[in-house]
């Protein structure tokens, strides 16, 4: 019993992060029909960066560095979202609508990040001190519950309700939704479809640096971390579908828990493949993954 | 829409009704023979087979593996190129084709005992499933259906409640994940991490020998060519017309009452199964396969191959696969850092400056060529005071219309 609520645990810690990384693929695939392979790097560019941070908050007083953290998670979101931006000025904009080319496109830079990390952090991972505030868990009975998994999760739930206020309670986000149901349309109403994406391309980018910052508290990172990552956020957007909040987050639960489990239950290897297995068979089901938006256009 | 300017859409579909049947093969062979590149495609089949005569063992043997490697292109650009699908699991089907090779000169190797691998992961007798492998027929068999079967069983859940496009490609990326942890977790079966390797010999000759690495070397060439014919016959038969349908406009081709479902399954596992062909080869030359080489990296890598090359045409993938690879060869041992930076940006250059690839940018050369000479010419009976020429003729028609 203790183990299963453990194991549960941790399947929902592991699908929390899964969800930050998917959000921004799931809006920037809905709304521009771009892939962005590059994805996985800004979560690598956000973990960098809560290293870099740690780095500078060392030289400094040291009751200062416990806060190092707090101040890391906005400096991620900036920096990848400041490399977002730049990604969709310079290449992806002239890629609207062309979602295979664009996966390719974009798996080049994500090349070139890489190696850019490369040359400047080393090819050997690198660890993040977790502050001390971070250690230790809380325990009931035979179950422990680490802090650090506790506070990704409030951070996971305070990203999922801000990207909730802006999608659906803000004049951006109803003018990006605007676009995401009819480009043309919103166009001819006055939005600036051009500003909508790429102010949307760098939130999503800003999320996955955030992701970063997770991935960085969980363990060592190196210039591929993000690979790790991205396989799986993409089976989250193909089986949460597209448009809607609710499924990406339906789409990261049901993989990262079943992942946990089965994993668990059987071999890693083996786990992977059932869980492959049941996303194809579900996608028997429902094609189109869990909540679609409907549309009455044939393609 | 991603496949712009790689044939007339509204072409595709009026060829599509036109006349098949038993002929067809003839009559393509008769066009091919006819065709003005003929004499280019000889002239790069004789380079190939006298290769062996001019160039050091070690680069016959890199060569060899290129080869292999453009058999798998030309089942890339079939299903990419032709009929529109981007499948990023390449590596898989390479990968079981290798496997299957590397299974038998193991078992052959060992004479009767255990494989090393096996008996580290503390297996005492061969499994079962296993057994065929002893037999070489067999094994070349099974690693051409197993891609096939498996191409075919994706293809089947896949195609036919209608995912496609983008959708399709991240099943293919997640099924090469899967599979390469498959792999490295079944170390007992499979050898793990470090592959399969260790194998001397084959029909009792030493691999290592130079003279039956050119015989293999010969092979692979002449491999290479059959699949090639019969891709170059494929592309001209209705089959690839409808493929080419499938590209231009899926539902189209549905509505004019084709299911394109069998015909994508038929194109994607033809299309593994060249890649296990490729596998089976590249095993004969490298002496190694390992889940490394068939993982996400070197499965995209493949896509590169025919961008770069030039999708839609099958000589075009042939080039991309060997320029790539011996670009790679040449300097990502020299400055592995750069070559990194580089191969990013091909991706880039491949998609964003060059969509159909060297072909293209050659089609484009002999286009601006032609304009020049045309134009020259017409300069020339202009300034000859000669009366009006068709394009003259054009212009007047067009007047007297209005």
């Amino acid at each position: 019993m203790e183990s299963t609520i453990q194991l549960l645990f941790n399947g929902i810690s592991t699908s929390s992060i899964l969800l930050l990384i998917a959000l921004g693929l799931a809006i920037t695939f809905g709304l521009m029909n771009v892939i962005n392979m590059a994805h996985g790097e800004f979560i690598m560019i956000g973990a960098y960066s809560v290293y870099v941070t740690q780095n500078m908050f060392a030289l400094m007083p040291d009751a200062w560095f416990e806060a190092y953290f707090l101040v890391a998670l906005p400096i991620a979101f900036v920096v990848a979202a400041i490399f977002g931006l730049l990604l969709e000025w310079l290449l992806i904009r002239f890629l609207y609508g062309r979602p295979l080319d664009s996966l390719l496109a974009t798996w080049g830079v994500g090349m070139m990040l890489q190696q850019l990390a490369r040359t400047l952090f080393g090819a050997p991972n690198v660890a993040v001190t977790s502050p001390s505030w971070l250690n230790g868990g809380l325990q009931f009975g035979m179950v422990v519950l680490p802090y650090k998994r506790l506070f990704i999760l409030g951070m996971v739930a305070v990203v999922l309700v801000l990207m909730y206020l802006y999608i659906y309670r803000s004049a951006a986000g109803r003018r990006m939704r605007a676009v995401m149901q009819n480009r043309e349309m919103a166009g001819c109403l006055g939005i600036s479809t051009r500003r909508v994406d790429a102010a949307t391309f760098a939130i999503g980018s800003g999320i996955a640096g955030v992701a970063g910052c997770a991935v960085a508290l969980l363990g060592p990172i190196g210039p591929s971390t993000g690979t790790y990552y991205i396989v799986d956020a993409f089976m989250v957007v193909v089986l949460g579908g597209l448009g809607k909040l609710i499924g990406t987050v339906a789409g990261a639960f049901g993989i990262g828990v079943t992942n946990t489990l089965f994993e668990s239950w059987t071999s890693a290897s083996i786990g992977k493949v059932l869980v492959f297995a049941a996303i194809v068979a579900f996608l028997q089901w429902r094609p189109k993954g869990l909540v679609a938006m409907r549309t009455r256009s044939l393609d | 829409m991603e496949t712009e300017g790689l044939g007339g859409n509204a072409d595709t579909f009026l060829r599509l009704e036109g006349k098949g049947g038993d002929c067809e093969m003839r009559t393509a062979a008769i066009r091919f023979i006819q065709s003005r590149g003929t004499v280019g495609y000889l002239l790069i089949a004789a380079v190939l087979f006298s290769a062996p005569l001019f160039i050091s063992d070690f680069r016959l043997n890199l060569l060899a593996k290129f080869l292999s490697f453009a058999i798998l292109a030309i089942g890339l650009d079939l299903i990419w190129g032709y009929t529109g699908i981007l499948s990023l699991g390449q590596g898989v089907f390479f990968g079981l084709g290798a496997y299957c090779m590397a299974m038998h000169l193991k078992l052959a190797s060992t004479n009767g005992a255990l494989p090393d691998f096996m008996s580290w992961s503390g297996l005492s007798e061969l499994p079962w499933f296993l057994e065929p492998f002893h037999s070489f027929p067999a094994a070349v068999l099974l690693g051409l259906l197993l891609p096939a079967a498996l191409a075919m069983l994706l293809g089947y859940v896949t195609f036919r409640s209608r995912i496609r496009g983008v959708y399709f490609s991240i099943l293919t990326q997640a099924l090469v994940l899967i599979t390469v942890t498959l792999f490295v977790g079944q170390q007992a079966y499979t050898g793990g991490t470090n592959g399969v390797t260790g194998f001397r010999e084959i029909f009792g000759y030493s691999l290592s020998n130079p003279d039956v690495q050119m015989v293999l070397y010969w092979i692979t060439a002449a491999v290479l060519i059959v699949v090639f014919l019969f891709a170059k016959w494929l592309v001209g038969t209705r089959f690839a017309r409808a493929l080419q349908a499938i590209r231009d406009g899926e539902n189209r081709l549905r509505f004019i009452g084709y299911n394109p479902d069998i015909y994508k399954m038929a194109v994607f596992a033809l299309s593994a199964a060249f890649a296990g062909l490729a596998g089976m080869l590249f095993v004969l030359h490298v002496g190694i396969i390992s889940p490394s080489m068939m993982g996400i990296v070197p499965s995209i890598e493949m896509v590169l191959w025919v961008a770069i090359g030039g999708r839609g045409t099958l000589i075009g993938a042939v080039i991309g696969a060997i320029l790539i690879n011996a670009a790679k060869t040449g300097f990502s041992e020299a400055y592995p850092d750069g070559w990194l930076y580089f191969l990013g940006a091909l991706f880039v250059i491949a998609v964003v400056f060059l969509p159909s690839g060297i072909m293209g940018v050659r089609d484009k050369l002999m286009a601006l060529v032609q304009r020049r000479s045309e134009r020259n010419t017409k300069q020339l009976a202009e300034k000859g005071g000669e009366s009006i020429g068709a394009n003259g003729m054009d212009s007047v028609l067009r007047e007297t219309n209005r």
